[in-house]
């Protein structure tokens, strides 16, 4: 069936071997009006090499400050039926399982409420509708509560979908629960995830080790990354079958085939810390110059694992270059235990977001935040204490803002005392 | 009771969150949970995870478009349900995983998966080019400079060996973001993919007073380029152009100030950044392109860029050496010899802080 507008541009984008979002959008276009103009409006921009979408209005749900992105066409005239095309995110389960069963249910509540169109993922981590109308809104977000026990995520202003890695789930090196942290910070402040009260976004985000592959250190304003601070559990045996060529190094990672490992080359001698020795029979590891980057453990995965008196470091402030720059986290707890209720940790969370909300400009995230007055007033507003765990290395300026409390007799000079002793 | 719009009060359910973590767990996630042992990669895009339990849990990864539709979702179900009891997730990457407990189940699976054409791409494991981290661009934003999905399949289709091998020194992470803003945050990337426009905005005097708040459009700028201005009888602003590095931060305030433009807007290239702490500390990608004009609907220059640094770090990488680990040993010097690239004036910081990326000792490479 021919589809209402002709896509000579975007047709090239259904050749080549990986999957198409052009094939699977046209193969929509036949049954949905929306599909169709989108397609349209795709081909649009690649001929003109511009976008087509304006700033979103206010649209969203009654209650929710987030949630929903309204998104309008700039050519409604030749595309009337993605006129308006709102953006609906879902809060994701933690780390992305599903069942077919619940997968099917979102299809179906979707495909007559919206375009058909879905992001699996956002960036944030979110399921993403893209494009319904605002009359669509309110019944969606009924079904979505009623029939899915499926909530809304966050935007604006707002505590964003928090994220976590596969933790425990799957994953051997997990030092925390990353999907329950997750999921009890997402419960305990929904308030702050639908409803807008920070200066700018706050992303929370937890890897179960520091591989962080849900890229916590580069994306989230809190990183709570899982650690250990004990002594990496060895099994000599196993290390001797990596040596002699009985196990696949580095878990098949660079090659699936068993081959000769020399351990000296590929673990010992990388080791940043160097803090390994190798005799041929046996693995020894100094733990307390290990500085846990998990090289040993990931290339011998059968041989060594983390310790077990695991718990989380927690850096702040990454973000990415809007406004000041790109940031990563920085840490400023370097351990910290990380069991259910996480009550210490949420005390952390509460003086943070206090101080921010204080302290904080418009559209400002905490990473500018303490930039702009210091990460020195920040463990102060926190009650954390210096520590060289949170700097790669002591200031190297002589510039030190003194506190007058600590200096005898504050700031105060005694002038005629000291002309007494000088001659003007 | 059935939605009413006209009491939307009634029967309303608010603030319930997410589904529980555990509630769509395949019964061997649930019993195994907190007690895996060891994972092995058994093929490219194909793992097998071992609990202490002895269970073993196989898993299939595919590549998939980041935008899907309903029907491909559909038809993903067909499959986990088919080999997987009907148990599947996503990875952070936009990855598919069929979770198989069933290991009679695994090479149908796979084999049935090769049968559709290039739907379901397996692989995305190890050492490889797994799938692109990506924004919306022309799809469904407001303030691109590129488009971002049909970017990424350009790329990908070139780089689709990379895809379904483990033959790098080590995992490439490639990620794309249409503009500054970076929904997508790119900026610790192996390689990153950056939308930029080049022209400032232009100014709509009739509309800023209709559509902006003039005190906030000015406080958005880093660069305090911008500051309020009466145009006639019009409350406007003014542009010192000098001094606007193109974040298009004001535009995002006030959409009477577009910079948007086909032929000034283009790709930047950015190597050498990651985020894991693995071996080397996480690091910030870095410029290796300041610009590359829009070339859709293939990017044929964008593509053909990458696909050269890659095969020089595929070449020159050592085992485990990331694309900045790499670079960082044979230096910067060496790294535009080997790629081609031209080394230019924009490589050369001149925002905050720019003195802590020059040169500050003698040793370097003729």
């Amino acid at each position: 069936m021919a589809l209402k507008h002709a896509t000579p541009l975007i047709d090239e984008l259904e050749k080549g071997p990986w999957p198409s979002f052009v094939s699977d959008v046209k193969r929509m276009a036949p049954k949905n009006p929306m599909c169709e103009d989108w397609l349209g409006v795709m081909e649009l921009s690649y001929k003109e090499k511009e976008g087509h979408w304006k700033h979103g209005g206010i649209v969203g749900v009654l209650g929710y400050g987030g949630g929903i992105i309204g998104r309008y066409c700039d050519r409604p005239d030749l595309f009337p039926a993605i006129a308006h095309f709102h953006t609906v995110r879902i809060n994701q389960p933690a780390s992305k399982y599903y069942t077919t069963e619940v997968l099917r249910k979102l299809c179906d509540l979707w495909e007559p409420r919206g375009s058909g169109l879905t992001n699996m993922h956002g960036s944030t981590g979110d399921i993403v509708l893209l494009g319904t109308t605002t009359d669509n809104l309110e019944p969606l977000f009924y079904e979505l509560t009623h029939e899915l026990g499926m909530d809304l995520g966050g935007s604006g202003s707002n505590m964003r979908t928090p994220e976590g890695c596969l933790g425990m789930s799957r994953c051997e090196w997990a030092c925390i629960n990353t999907q329950d942290i997750i999921y009890d910070l997402t419960m305990e402040y929904q308030d702050a995830l639908h409803r807008p009260m920070f200066p700018y976004k706050f992303k929370f985000k937890s890897s179960g080790c520091p591989c962080d592959c849900v890229a916590a250190i580069a994306r989230s304003d809190c990183s709570i990354i899982g650690t250990w601070r004990d002594k990496i559990r060895i099994d000599q045996e196993s290390v001797r079958a990596y040596a002699a060529g009985e196990l696949t190094p580095h878990a098949g990672a660079g090659g699936t085939e068993k081959r000769k490992f020399d351990i000296n080359a590929e673990v010992i001698n990388l080791c940043p810390t160097k803090c390994m020795e190798w005799d041929g029979k046996n693995l020894k590891i100094w733990d307390e110059d290990c500085t846990r980057c998990m090289h040993c453990i990931r290339v011998m995965p059968r041989a060594l694992r983390p310790g077990v008196d695991t718990g989380a470091t927690i850096l702040v402030g990454a973000k990415a270059p809007i406004l000041e720059g790109a940031q990563m986290s920085s840490v400023v707890i370097p351990f910290i235990k990380m069991e259910p209720p996480y009550e210490e940790f949420k005390e952390f969370v509460e003086k943070m977001w206090d101080w921010w909300m204080e302290n904080g400009k418009n559209r400002e995230r905490l990473g500018e935040t303490i930039q702009r007055l210091t990460l020195r007033e920040f463990l102060k507003a926190t009650d954390l204490t210096p520590d060289p765990r949170m700097v790669n290395t002591p200031r190297f300026n002589p510039y030190i803002f003194y506190d007058p409390a600590e200096v005898p007799g504050g700031w105060e000079h005694d002038a005629a005392a000291f002309r007494q002793r000088h001659q003007a | 009771m059935a939605f009413d719009p006209n009491n939307l009060m009634q029967d309303r359910i608010t603030d319930i969150g997410p589904p529980k973590y555990d509630k769509f767990f395949p019964p061997i996630v649930k019993d195994n949970f907190g007690k895996w042992k060891y994972h092995e990669i058994l093929e490219p895009g194909v793992l097998v995870h071992v609990s202490e339990t002895g269970a073993e849990l196989y898993t299939v990864r595919i590549g998939a478009a980041r935008l899907i539709s309903i029907d491909l979702i559909r038809e993903v179900c067909d499959l986990a349900d088919k080999y997987c009891g009907g148990y599947l997730r996503w990875t952070t990457r936009n990855n598919i995983e069929f979770l198989v407990s069933d290991k009679s189940k695994l090479q149908p699976l796979i084999d049935d998966l090769r049968s559709r054409g290039n739907w379901f791409p397996i692989g995305g494991t190890g050492n490889s080019i797994t799938n692109i981290v990506h924004t919306q661009g022309w799809a469904h934003c407001h303030t691109p400079a590129i488009d971002a999905s049909g970017v990424v399949k350009a790329v990908m289709d070139e780089l689709f060996e990379y895809f379904g091998s483990h033959k790098l020194p080590a995992q490439v992470r490639i990620a794309l973001a249409c503009c500054l803003n970076m929904c997508g945050a790119v900026h610790c990337s192996d390689i990153a993919i950056l939308g930029v426009h080049r022209k400032p905005p232009f100014i709509e005097h009739d509309r800023v007073q209709n559509v902006c708040e003039i005190p906030l459009v000015v406080a958005a700028c880093p660069t305090a380029a911008i500051k309020p201005k009466k145009v006639g009888e019009l409350k406007s602003i003014e542009i010192n152009n000098n001094r606007c590095m193109f974040c298009g931060n004001c535009y995002t305030m006030c959409p009477a100030l577009p910079l948007a433009d086909g032929e000034g807007d283009g790709i930047a290239l950015w190597v050498g950044g990651k985020v894991s702490n693995v071996l080397s500390t996480p690091m910030f990608s870095k410029l290796a392109v300041p610009y590359i004009p829009n070339e859709p609907p293939r990017w044929p220059a964008t593509v053909n860029t990458i696909k050269k640094i890659v095969e020089e770090y595929a070449a020159g990488g050592r085992r485990y050496e990331r694309v900045g680990d790499w670079i960082n040993r044979i230096g910067w010097e060496r790294f535009f010899e080997k790629t081609g690239l031209q080394f230019q004036h924009e490589h050369i910081d001149d925002y905050r802080l720019a003195m802590m990326t020059w040169r500050t000792t003698t040793q370097f490479k003729f």
